[in-house]
């Protein structure tokens, strides 16, 4: 009998508002201890929330991007519980009417042809506001508290238990950190905290009722979802199997053991006393808001894939890696734009093959790179129309990347690079290669095929690589057949 | 010159006649000389005054002073002031310097130019109807010393009523301004909800605090409420109106003026001097020209109810950031974070501010929040509709401020109920938001001050103040002061 | 209904209020009494009214995102750290977690 693994994930995004949700301190990262904490962030007696207009305009602006319903009214309330990096005594939060309900993500699980596409529903995505840190280095058996982060803007976007795999969850976790960076809504830094995952994990025998799951908190990497997921799963199928049993939990992920082990529980811990905040109205957002903020949306990453594979005749999977995030499409769009469209696919291979291995080995973003997309698509249009091999085009590559030449046509000249295509001079080409190797001659005609492929690569070599190698193959067939 | 009402002290300082650090000086002298036998202030810092009074008498030498300029007030101490103690009448905030001024500080004394002559007692966070809360000890009434001033700004009314300041700061979340501002024979006004700035006002119940003020007419009332109202970005529930003078309507005639008798008002409970002295106010605004007329307000009676539901459930959750982890009092010798919680705030809260997060806490808590908080909400409707439907029969609402005169300082600390049932006309008001004011009707048999309420529609403060200022004219119980100060 | 003494460490605990025997009982007295003045809330018709959470009928007024508060030199901190009750380094100082 096999298990079903069932998987819901509720991601903390941080958004990327300039100040904070309820007061005008900055957000920024790695300023010293403190000096981000205003009087409102520390909970001072008498300071009140007034809520940021930013951090309104990200919420619209996801709910848009998932198709969410975007609530023209929502509330905000609090949420109750003592931790000194929560300096209020309670969260600022949404609970009966948040300001995105429902929607959907799209993902592409897997690689090549194993791949496949799956929708996950979204259940919520509300606004709230980040605690700050607690250092449990040792300061005279003490915890220092640094208040910085507490009150940055959030968005927690909730999804339904729709995932059956480690594999799933992180192709969602990716893909809604690919949408909250495409909309410019959260700097997706994961290191730093700005996108964190918890993971409700429970596993069932297929069409059973969903067994007790347990939360995997603040998962900060894709790699530490999956390993976090793949432990715990495994760990409740054996308990079960066993015939064990484990309650609902909060469980933490030890990344130097790979485990999941639950946090102390905690009698009273989810009794959080929500009720509407008293300091804040009802937040209004007007259609004409919804309006305004869906006309400034971009191409989202689903409609641009869709695009991509009907206007440039690329493959889904191909598709689904230009759009992995929004400046690797716009690259490769201008890139096609530098050449013609019939070299789509051809830029697609560059920017997905070479641009990445090297960028890759540099440790760039794509926006560092050292050949622009115009560069690029005029490469790609000289391979297109036969001045040079594929081949020579790495070598064009190089040469751009080492900055020898603002363009592929002036390296290709400077270089002498430009294919030869005249059949006389091939001609030559071949019968020299012939007449110099008669062991390989007499090896294709008693049937060795790999003894032909050896001829060619005689042929480019005296030519340098520049010979058309199409024309060399022709002709060696020709040579050989007829002698 | 201590006597005076707020306009003739403005004309003496306008005058040059005196200045405003000889004016202060000589309210803080009867601080220094009076305060021991009331405890009405906490805080008293006399270089602080003298130099705000100076900086008063450079603008009024410039001429660039106001009506108020140089006046001195006493501020409720869960104002934050800049570099004042301010402690909420709380151990928890015993050493609590603000390094920030509320909306109302700032309005009262850095714009218009007031001076404050210290912080004034309360019951502890506001919680309280007699000033016996207070970690700094119960305040006595300036009329009888053995008897309660009201509260929760009981240090207020006893400061004002002594003559210890000639105006106060009190905020009122069931009647603490007006409760007090009756038992001490003053006129004191709590504003619509939103009117005043919350900003710097340390929250008791959010969705009920109103910052106003005690003095001794309803004209000095209303020349400190048009100073310290206004809009304020930085408090959300703050109203985005344009300023008013609340005292613009004062002196008109009360020609046609419809007031409202809600028989609730006059039932059982009212002690029986309470409600003739009313009586005969409603006499005197027939002379005046108001016509009487009967209104209802059935559900009046679960006023009570609701706001024990609803004030604890919103202080439970606003005194939460009191733990003395960033401020305020942290326990000694805690041995870990949970002991740091429980003992901070065990100790530093007293006991009826504990009792009241107990109870906030129960009704929001799981399994009991819609049978009592979301109850409660839905009866405030019900609660602020009687007030609308009423409203459409009459202009203001009058009835006694509270069932009795000042009672006897620990005469009910051990019957919590009767204690809190003292607020029983007051507190319907803060559950609609609507304007109140009380203002002295006479005295009982033991000479103490019968309180008078005057409630009105929303935003009507310019002719509720004047309701009150015309029978002030027509009377001389304002005027009337205690015995010794 | 009626709190039990349970009820009241209950709450106690969620509050944060270190309390003792005694104190329970005081309490669990105490509150009964102000609870019996509450229950009279429960035989009131609501059906159909809507909870009202604020005085007015208004909406949330937003503010512009843009920094207001600027301490780089940390000075606001150190003054705001002066009233705490343990700080160190720019930091506040609070007793350790024991499990």
């Amino acid at each position: 009998m096999t298990w079903e693994i069932v998987i819901g994930l509720e991601t903390h995004t941080q958004l990327a508002t300039k100040s904070k949700i309820f007061s005008g301190a900055s957000t920024a990262f790695g300023a010293a201890a403190n000096t981000q904490a205003s009087l409102i962030d520390l909970a001072l007696p008498g300071v009140l929330p007034v809520l940021n207009k930013g951090a309104v305009e990200c919420a619209i602006r996801f709910g848009l991007a998932v198709e969410a319903t975007v609530a023209e009214k929502s509330a905000f309330a609090r949420k109750h519980y003592f931790y000194p990096d929560l300096p209020k005594g309670y969260q600022i939060s949404q609970l009966e009417s948040p300001i995105v309900q429902g929607g959907h993500l799209d993902i592409m699980v897997g690689q090549g042809e194993k791949s496949y596409e799956k929708r996950i529903r979204l259940t919520r995505a509300h606004l709230e506001e980040d605690a700050g840190k607690s250092l449990h280095e040792d300061f005279h058996g003490k915890s220092g508290i640094d208040l910085n982060r507490a009150g940055t803007a959030l968005l927690e976007i909730v999804s339904e238990p729709d995932m059956r795999s480690a594999e799933e969850a992180v192709a969602y976790a990716k893909a809604l950190h690919t949408l909250v960076r495409w909309i410019g809504i959260c700097d997706g830094n994961m290191q730093e905290g700005s996108f964190r995952c918890d993971a409700n994990v429970s596993v069932r025998r297929p069409g059973a009722p969903l067994g007790t799951r347990r939360e995997i908190k603040n998962l900060n990497s894709f790699r530490y979802l999956k390993e976090a997921i793949e432990f715990e799963t495994r760990w409740q199928i054996e308990t079960l199997e066993d015939g064990g049993q484990f309650e609902q939990a909060t469980v933490l992920f030890d990344p130097a053991t790979g485990e999941t082990r639950a946090m102390r529980s905690k009698e009273d811990a989810h009794d959080y006393r929500y009720f509407p905040d008293p300091d804040l109205l009802p937040l209004l957002v007007s259609a004409d808001w919804i309006e305004r903020e869906q006309t400034a949306l971009p191409e989202l990453p689903a409609a641009k894939r869709q695009r991509f594979i009907s206007d440039y005749g690329l493959s889904a999977y191909d598709a689904a890696i230009l759009t992995a995030s929004l400046e690797m499409a716009d690259y490769f769009e201008a890139a096609v734009r530098a050449s013609i469209p019939a070299a789509a696919k051809l830029c697609a291979n560059w920017v997905m093959v070479d641009l990445a291995a090297r960028l890759k080995r540099e440790d760039r973003e794509i926006s560092e790179a050292a050949v622009n997309a115009t560069q690029l698509g005029g490469l790609v249009m000289r391979i297109m129309d036969g001045t040079i091999s594929n081949a020579i085009g790495k070598k064009v590559f190089d040469a751009l990347w080492a900055g020898e030449g603002s363009d592929a046509d002036e390296i290709i000249e400077k270089h002498g690079l430009r294919q030869i295509t005249d059949s006389g001079a091939i001609e030559g080409l071949v019968d020299e290669a012939l007449s110099a190797n008669p062991v390989s001659v007499s090896e294709y005609k008693a049937g060795k095929e790999k003894a032909f492929n050896a001829l060619v690569g005689q042929v480019m070599k005296a030519a340098k690589g520049k010979a058309n190698p199409q024309q060399v193959t022709e002709l060696l067939r020709q040579k050989l057949a007829s002698g | 010159m201590i006597y005076s009402d707020l306009k003739t002290l403005s004309r003496a300082l306008h005058e040059k006649r005196i200045s405003s650090v000889e004016l202060a000086r000589l309210f803080l002298d009867r601080v220094t000389r009076l305060n021991p036998e009331l405890n009405a202030f906490i805080t008293v810092d006399e270089e602080k005054t003298i130099a705000a009074a100076k900086a008063a008498d450079q603008r009024l030498a410039a001429g660039s002073a106001g009506m108020l300029t140089g006046i001195p007030l006493a501020e409720k101490d869960l104002f934050c002031a800049e570099g004042w103690l301010t402690t909420c009448g709380s151990k928890m905030l015993q050493n609590f310097v603000s390094p920030y001024d509320a909306a109302v500080v700032t309005k009262l004394e850095r714009e218009a130019g007031m001076v404050s002559l210290g912080k004034v007692n309360m019951d502890e966070f506001a919680m309280g109807s007699s000033n016996e809360t207070s970690w700094f000890g119960a305040v006595k009434n300036p009329w009888d010393k053995t008897c309660v001033p009201g509260g929760s700004s009981g240090g207020s009314a006893a400061a004002v009523a002594a003559y210890l300041a000639p105006v106060a700061t009190g905020t009122d979340s069931g009647g603490s301004i007006r409760q007090p501002a009756a038992f001490c024979g003053l006129s004191g006004i709590k504003p619509t909800y939103g009117i005043v700035s919350r900003y710097g006002m340390v929250a008791f119940a959010s969705s009920l605090d109103q910052g106003g003020v005690i003095a001794h007419s309803a004209e000095d009332c209303a020349l400190v409420l048009s100073a310290m109202a206004g809009f304020d970005e930085r408090d959300s529930t703050s109203l985005e109106r344009p300023a008013e003078d609340y005292s613009r309507l004062l002196g008109q005639p009360l020609d046609g003026l419809k007031i409202g008798l809600p028989k609730e008002f006059f039932g059982e409970g009212a002690n029986a001097e309470v409600v003739s002295a009313v009586l005969l106010v409603v006499e005197e605004y027939k002379r005046l020209g108001a016509k009487i007329v009967d209104v209802a307000l059935p559900n009046s009676h679960l006023s009570v109810p609701v706001y024990y539901v609803i004030a604890p459930a919103e202080a439970s959750s606003n005194l939460s950031r009191f733990d003395g982890l960033r401020y305020g009092y942290r326990a000694p010798d805690c041995n870990d974070l949970s002991e740091a919680y429980t003992k901070s705030r065990a100790e530093g809260f007293g006991a009826e501010v504990k009792r009241r997060i107990m109870i906030g806490t129960y009704v929001l808590s799981h399994g009991y929040y819609d049978a009592y908080y979301l109850k409660a909400q839905r009866v405030r409707r019900l609660i602020a509709d009687d007030f609308r439907k009423a409203f459409r029969e009459c202009d203001v609402i009058l009835g006694p401020t509270s069932p009795t005169t000042a009672f006897n300082i620990g005469e009910r600390t051990s019957d919590l109920v009767a204690l809190y049932l003292s607020d029983i006309y007051t507190i319907a008001v803060n559950l609609a938001g609507l304007p109140g004011l009380s203002i002295p009707s006479g005295f009982d048999g033991q000479g103490l001050p019968i309180g008078l309420q005057l409630i009105g529609n929303y935003f009507d403060e310019a002719r509720l103040l004047n309701v009150a200022h015309l029978y002030q004219q027509a009377t001389d119980w304002h005027t009337r002061r205690p015995q010794g100060f | 209904m009626s709190l039990t003494l349970l009820e009241i460490e209950h709450i106690a605990r969620l509050a944060r209020l270190e309390i003792t025997p005694a104190e329970v009982e005081t309490a669990c007295w105490q509150l009964n009494g102000i609870f019996s003045l509450i229950e009279a809330l429960q035989a009131v018709d609501t059906a159909g009214i809507e909870p009202k959470t604020h005085v007015h009928d208004a909406w949330q007024r937003l503010r512009a995102d843009e920094v207001t508060y600027r301490d780089e030199d940390g000075a606001v901190r150190d003054l705001l750290q002066s009233i705490a009750p343990d700080a160190e380094n720019g930091l506040y100082l609070v007793p350790k977690v024991i499990e």
